[in-house]
């Protein structure tokens, strides 16, 4: 467990020794600001309108400002992880470092979970940028508090399991490059997979629909706890850092 | 301490290392020498867990490389070729996180820390970002890194190169001031290196064994042979150089002949004799018949570098450029490494 801390805190301090941790952060907060800018104006207008008119239906925080905003991050998401993980093995196996990991008295799973770990807390910083947001609704207003915490569980979860893929693409290549443009593509692939089942309701459909990420995060998004949704996305991790720990052993058999 | 047997290597399609067999006793200095792609560093690499054999048996400090990995792991220091550094750490920084890395107690970190910076003369980087050290303050960050736990067993990768001739010298006082305790494998292409430090030397090449043994006796293996250096002048006008390497190839008892020089019509020769034969007389006698006339004649002892080419060579190869410069670390001729 040492090993494994003492591993996670030398990521973050890459991270944050160069400027990715702070651009992906400020990238992350402008573009999700502006989206909480025009939800929230677009609400305060909108139910402006509905008071002038008369009509007293009700209009919900949480429905109308959080629940987009929440299926947004998650999204954007898909962007900020190939930048957070194309270095975690990349880089090592490049500038040779991995040999110093490799014959230290540490156990590969340690590397892994440590590496998979940083890369957690970055993205948690990063997410943090959109809970600041969310702090002003609370500040001045009374939204439901419970489904904003299942939502952002959701997007922790999620991103766990992309940033695990993500740590396994890492392992199979030297260069960063590649590394992030191929998990790009592989998170892209995860997002469209419920493309393909959205009219669909045949055996392979519900198949591909299952394994798509996004359709288990819209449970998450809605603020409903489902145990089906989150034994997907921990049995996810599981697998990728699975083989992420089966391919760091095939680099010693292969080197 | 270091056990190899059989040790076999093998790549997609390469075999790297062929069937290596040593031992190495507690506290000994040993050179690993080979030219470049010999296998050192794949042997070394199996020393130290980074990678598994593919046949064969590795043991280091009593316990077997694939069975016990970890418990190897933690009584090697190992310095890979281009030394693991984080260019985003500071020295201090990066040496507490290898220590820790290596299983040093928190307690005892700094202490350790003060004493390889002393004794790798990095204290005036100390604080500095490991990203804008130079070259030789790398290799010995590198070298520190690779001490720190106070290992049995240091496994260093051309421990020297990239420093300067000053820094090469206290590089080899500390590696002195650490055999005894520590029993210590270094790799290198540079010759002098071996006879300076090393007490055994083990030579590879294409992946197999050539030899093992002490420096002395290396040399003494060969001193049956002698190296003559010759320079020839015409009497009469320029020689041809071919004509005189030729000549001298035919005098008997002669194994090989290497043109060292041509300047204004003296040609300057160097001439290996075969084992046990004095051509020195032969060889004068054959330039003067010639009607040439002998400038200069004397014997020159064979070096390790000799040593070295004829061993890593197979067939009678003629080197070019065989510089006795010891004080000047050099790589072995090229011709020496191709069959």
């Amino acid at each position: 467990m040492n090993n494994v801390l003492l591993i996670c805190r030398k990521e973050l301090k890459s991270y944050f020794a160069s400027p990715i941790a702070y651009l992906l952060m400020a990238f992350f907060g402008l573009i999700f600001g502006f989206g909480f800018y025009t939800a929230a104006r677009d609400f305060v207008r909108f139910s402006f309108q509905a008071s002038m008119m008369g009509q007293s239906q009700p209009m919900s925080v949480n429905e109308q400002i959080i629940r987009p905003l929440v299926g947004f991050a998650s999204t954007i998401a898909l962007f900020l992880v190939p930048m957070i993980t194309m270095r975690l093995f990349a880089e090592e196996k490049r500038t040779g470092t991995i040999e110093l990991l490799l014959t230290s008295p540490i156990k590969d799973l340690e590397i892994i979970l440590g590496k998979w770990l940083g890369a957690m807390l970055l993205y948690l910083c990063i997410l943090g940028m959109s809970a600041l947001n969310f702090a002003m609704l609370f500040l001045w207003g009374k939204p439901d508090l419970k489904p904003v915490l299942v939502a952002y569980l959701g997007l922790i979860l999620q991103g766990g399991v992309l940033l695990a893929v993500g740590a396994f693409i890492s392992t199979t290549t030297k260069n960063q490059i590649i590394a992030g443009g191929v998990t790009f593509f592989v998170c892209l692939l995860l997002w469209l997979l419920s493309w393909f089942t959205a009219f669909d309701s045949g055996a392979t459909a519900s198949v591909v629909s299952y394994l798509s990420i996004v359709t288990h995060f819209e449970n998450f998004g809605k603020g409903v706890l489902d145990s089906k949704d989150i034994v997907f996305y921990v049995s996810m991790i599981f697998f990728a850092l699975f083989i992420t720990a089966r391919s760091m052993e095939s680099l010693r058999w292969r080197a | 301490m270091i056990k190899v047997e059989g040790l076999t290597k093998r790549y997609a399609r390469t075999l790297a290392v062929d069937n290596i067999s040593f031992e190495v006793e507690k506290g000994q200095i040993v050179g690993f020498l080979g030219p470049n792609g010999a296998g050192k560093t794949t042997t070394m690499r199996v020393l130290t867990c980074f990678l598994p054999p593919t046949t064969g048996k590795a043991n280091v400090a009593g316990f077997d490389v694939l069975e016990n990995p970890l418990e190897v792991k933690k009584r090697i220091g190992y310095l890979p070729e281009t030394p693991p550094l984080y260019p985003e750490m500071e020295v201090v920084e990066y040496l507490t996180f290898v220590g820790k890395l290596k299983g040093i107690s928190s307690g005892d970190i700094a202490r350790r820390i003060d004493e390889v910076v002393g004794r790798c003369a990095i204290g005036d980087v100390r604080d500095k970002l490991i990203g804008k050290l130079s070259k030789g303050y790398r290799q010995r960050v590198g070298l520190a890194q690779a001490i720190i736990h106070n290992p049995d067993v240091l496994i260093l990768d051309e421990p020297t190169s990239g420093l300067d001739p000053k820094q090469i010298i206290e590089i080899r006082e500390l590696l002195r001031s650490l055999a005894g305790d520590h029993t210590i494998i270094l790799s290198t292409h540079i010759l002098s290196e071996v006879e300076h430090s090393c007490e055994r030397v083990i030579i590879i090449s294409e992946g197999r064994l050539v030899a093992i043994d002490s420096v002395a006796n290396l040399t003494n293996r060969l001193r049956g042979s002698e190296a003559v250096a010759l320079e020839v002048e015409a009497a009469s006008g320029r020689p041809n150089p071919t004509e005189v390497q030729q000549r001298l190839e035919q005098v008997s008892g002669v194994s090989r002949v290497v043109m060292k020089d041509s300047k204004n019509g003296r040609l300057a020769f160097e001439v290996e004799s075969l084992q046990g034969r004095h051509i020195r007389a032969e060889l004068a006698r054959s330039v003067v018949n010639a009607g040439w006339s002998l400038n200069e004649l004397r014997a020159i002892g064979l070096s390790l570098e000799d040593i070295f080419l004829q061993l890593t060579s197979s067939e009678k190869q003629v080197g070019s450029e065989q510089e006795k410069d010891k004080a000047q670390a050099k790589e072995p001729g090229k011709e020496g490494d191709q069959k």
